[in-house]
């Protein structure tokens, strides 16, 4: 199971943390991974001031991602664990 | 903090501690009370707090001139007691509002008197309107009230043409509205335990300043120091109330500021608001009747004097019982520090079913003397941001925000029955509303108690207390990004 933490903590959430929780979702549903990744909300994880929203995935802290930028962090950073997961 | 010192007309030293020409008390009182809460502090902060204790009355009353009593060695014994309850030591370890016997003036309560002003005048509505036979006139003409028969009416205060009759009541005991105050052999004030809720309307009424919360700053600057070393996060959860505070700042300075001192995150209580009202609409629909959960006092109140009305409160928790939880449930070594206006807060962590989640509890008077333990100047810090909560978490600091945001709630879910409240702002309105339903003559099928009048913004750990602040509650609202409370409160359904 990975756990995907996505901050949703003033700083981030004005950067557009919901959007970002949103696509996630709808991605994972696409590649029907629901059992895989756990999705949870977070207050800070301390990068504000950054571009972009802050995630965690499981014990690894991105920072800045953005509309722009979603779809190669979800492949890499989300996707590949999840599948070396199954 | 600059400290402006100017003398009113009859040369009396009248102080007012002023920044950019803003008011940040209302008494000096709280101002004194503050001083010594910021001593402790920077004391706490530097570990010299032990070996300088005994120094701090000194320091804030220097010199051999008393300002505030007969001598400078009671107003020095007085700040030695001060300084006990602002380090978290008093009577008891479950009470929280403590009179400081030495500081109360003993002031005349015995009821309505006439006075001086008594003319002997030949109507004597005073006599004719007494419903008791109590008034009698002697040799002088003047009024006399029989004790013995007076059943303190007051209407003799009302007819009389020179206001000549008075109402002698202590402050403290006029202040609380549950009748926890009584007077004892030594003429000091005494609280009943099993009676006080908490609220701090004496503490915040009493003009000699003798009756004070206990502080639990000492706890918080811990907690910070302590997060240095151990990696735990500590979480400022700031009551909604907070807009109408600080306000010769802004409030993303007071965000910034509370980051300066060692906190990790502020996040906004409103948002465990807008999690509350969606649950508290949900028990509505389920239950006839509820009453709400969010005051502390409120609940303490029902629980002594209506309990068998006990079972019809809600069974949430506050709000900020809410999202400490909802944090502690979601981030490893976290620590919540709530931030409010409450002296009433202090005494609910101590229940069981918060405890675990609520690590200590500061009000917005404590904040300004950590801050300027710290010597941080709020005026001079970057602006950083808060937004978690919709417009309706954020007015649950005022009357009536929270009956307006379960309605909401009931109405963005669809629920029946419609929500009907009865708005109780201040005990008194509570208790009127809490014998109703105990009567079963109670239309409404929610009862909104806010122990507070005017709501959390009438808080004791206020700074200030003003009619504009209602408004600049309501504007913070507006600002909000959230339109809903589903809105809101949708980021934490992740999980």
């Amino acid at each position: 199971m990975t756990v995907v933490q996505i901050c949703v903590g003033s700083s981030c959430h004005l950067k557009g943390s919901e959007e970002l929780v949103k696509r996630i979702e709808a991605e994972i549903a696409a590649h029907g991974l629901e059992d895989e990744v756990l999705i949870t909300g977070g207050f800070c994880l301390g990068k504000c001031n950054r571009e972009g929203v802050t995630v965690k995935v499981d014990e690894d802290v991105f920072t800045g991602v953005t509309e722009q930028n979603f779809s190669e962090f979800f492949k890499e950073r989300v996707l590949s664990k999840a599948k070396a997961g199954i | 903090m600059s400290e402006k010192y100017g003398k009113t007309n009859k040369g009396q030293l009248f102080l007012r501690c002023m920044m950019k020409n803003k008011r940040v008390f209302d008494t000096k009182v709280q101002y004194l009370k503050y001083k010594v809460l910021r001593e402790v502090a920077r004391r706490a902060w530097d570990d010299t707090l032990l070996e300088s204790l005994l120094d701090i009355p000194k320091t804030i009353v220097p010199g051999k001139t008393p300002s505030m009593r007969c001598c400078v060695y009671k107003e020095r014994a007085i700040l030695a007691e001060r300084v006990k309850l602002a380090m978290g030591i008093g009577k008891s370890e479950q009470s929280i509002i403590e009179v400081i016997d030495i500081a109360c003036d003993e002031c005349p309560a015995a009821g309505y008197e006439v006075t001086d002003s008594c003319r002997g005048c030949l109507a004597h509505r005073c006599e004719d309107v007494c419903p008791r036979g109590a008034i009698s006139f002697g040799h002088d003409h003047r009024a006399h009230i029989d004790k013995s028969k007076c059943v303190e009416c007051g209407r003799c205060s009302k007819v009389c043409p020179y206001s000549a009759i008075v109402n002698r009541k202590r402050p403290c005991q006029n202040a609380c509205k549950v009748k926890a105050i009584t007077i004892n052999e030594e003429q000091t004030a005494a609280i009943d335990r099993d009676k006080c809720i908490s609220c701090g309307a004496c503490v915040y009424q009493c003009p000699f300043g003798a009756i004070t919360d206990k502080s639990f700053i000492l706890d918080v600057i811990d907690l910070i120091k302590k997060s240095r070393e151990n990696g735990s996060r500590i979480y400022a959860v700031v009551a909604p109330s907070i807009s109408s505070q600080f306000t010769y700042a802004k409030l993303g300075q007071v965000v910034s500021g509370l980051k300066q001192l060692g906190f990790h995150a502020v996040v906004e209580a409103a948002l465990g608001a807008d999690m509350v009202a969606l649950e508290e609409s949900k028990e509505l629909a389920e239950k006839d009747f509820l009453t709400s959960s969010c005051c502390p006092a409120f609940v303490a109140y029902i629980k002594s004097a209506f309990p068998e009305l006990e079972e019809h409160i809600s069974h949430n928790p506050s709000p900020m019982a809410a999202l400490a939880k909802y944090i502690k449930d979601t981030h490893e070594n976290a620590k919540i520090v709530f931030i409010g206006p409450c002296t009433a807060k202090k005494a609910e962590i101590q229940r069981k079913e918060v405890r675990p989640y609520v690590d200590a509890v500061l009000t917005f008077e404590e904040l300004q003397a950590l801050f300027d333990s710290r010597d941080i100047e709020l005026t001079s810090l970057e602006e950083d941001v808060l937004d978690n909560a919709s417009y309706f978490g954020r007015i649950f600091a005022r009357s009536g925000g929270l009956s307006d945001a379960v309605a909401e709630a009931v109405a963005e879910q669809g629920l029946v029955p419609e929500v009907n409240p009865s708005v109780c702002s201040g005990i008194e309105e509570c208790r009127t509303a809490l014998m109703k339903k105990k009567r079963g003559v109670l239309a409404e099928n929610f009862i909104e108690g806010m122990a507070c009048t005017g709501g959390c913004i009438g808080g004791a750990g206020c700074l200030t207390h003003e009619e504009k602040n209602k408004s600049q509650v309501d504007s913070y609202g507006r600002e909000a990004l959230e339109k809903t409370i589903s809105e809101a409160v949708a980021i934490l359904n992740l999980k």
